[in-house]
């Protein structure tokens, strides 16, 4: 791939389908990304590495503390919401205060998304794990979504780490690799992604070069 | 208005004649052959409306050499070249599903009478 690796921040709006060129329906979330604002330039000679720092959203001025608001006046952009760095071997291509749109990315094109799942509160092991739970009948008693045995009895008399159990669910950041950029609409600063992306509408997500090649 | 009514739009089509579960249609597929396409017609009886939007979809229902049939279109797919009403049919019901169990005179559906109300 010619392009270095790249990155947009967006909001999610949520899903539609499309039809594709076969006449075939395409499901597609959509992404308004961009346009974001590069900040800082990373160099291993200045930092030890490369990277590129992009910040996207709108905030009020007021609101930026003064460290932050110092960041932005030395990249001579106006405050911004949402900062995220990318590590990149491509970062003397980017400037500061170079400005990127969805035109970033083609169709065609695999990508991968960041986002925060959808908090799910405290969860079974049924959800949270997959577990299948305890017969609805043959004698059950009040255990139908239970997890069963968690583990021996005086051997190893203990239950080991990292057993599955109920907890918390979701709220966390997950990346879903290898998505297809079905369309970009540039004038309204869309990307048309294949398939489900992590998080609400209206969450913030990260839309990004794949990492691993993306040999379609 | 939704967020993503302006993109559903761009895929949406403004021709589509008004119908209902009940009407005998005939829709225009366009079937692609190799490297030529050429116009089929499907004409049965719509038997469901399904869907919003984008994404609605109807179901229709045909009787051929014996064997029932029954395709579901997207709406708005581009495969359909236009979609023409036949006859308005006169039902009680949003989805005729009952028809697949009957064969012969009791799966036909009479045709509506238009009643003028204002005379």
């Amino acid at each position: 791939m010619s392009t270095p690796f790249t990155g947009l921040l967006g909001e999610k709006l949520g899903m539609t389908q499309v039809w594709d060129e076969n006449n075939r329906v395409v499901p597609v979330t959509v992404v308004k990304a961009g346009p974001c604002v590069v900040t800082q330039v990373k160099t291993p000679e200045t930092d030890g590495y490369d990277a590129v720092q992009i910040a996207y959203g709108a905030i009020d001025p007021r609101k930026v503390t003064k460290p932050v608001a110092g960041h932005f006046a030395k990249a001579g952009v106006p405050p911004r919401r949402h900062l995220v760095e990318l590590r990149t071997d491509g970062s003397q291509e980017y400037t500061v205060g170079q400005e990127l749109a969805v035109d970033t990315f083609e169709a065609g094109q695999l990508v991968d998304v960041v986002g925060t799942t959808k908090g799910k509160g405290f969860a079974g092991v049924m959800k949270r794990h997959g577990f299948g739970g305890v017969s609805a009948s043959h004698g059950a008693h009040r255990n139908h979504r239970k997890p069963g045995s968690i583990g021996g009895c005086a051997t190893p008399g203990r239950v080991f780490k990292g057993m599955r159990m109920a907890g918390r669910m979701g709220g966390v950041r997950q990346s879903t690799q290898n998505l297809l950029v079905q369309g970009v609409d540039a004038d309204n600063g869309l990307l048309l992604i294949k398939g489900a992306i992590p998080g609400p509408r209206g969450g913030l997500v990260l839309v990004r070069t794949t990492a691993k090649g993306g040999s379609r | 208005m939704n967020k993503l009514d302006a993109l559903d739009a761009t895929s949406q089509k403004s021709d589509i004649p008004d119908f209902r579960a009940g009407d005998t249609v005939k829709v225009h597929v366009k079937v692609v052959e190799g490297t030529r396409s050429r116009i089929q017609i499907f004409q049965g009886v719509v038997i469901a409306r399904h869907g919003g939007g984008v994404r609605a979809t109807f179901t229709v229902r045909k009787v051929s050499f014996g064997i029932g049939v029954e395709r579901t279109f997207p709406l708005h797919t581009p495969i359909i070249d236009r979609i023409e009403v036949v006859t308005r049919g006169d039902v009680r019901r949003a989805k005729l599903y009952y028809l697949r169990d009957r064969r012969g005179k009791r799966a036909k559906i009479r045709e509506k009478r238009e009643t003028s109300v204002k005379g």
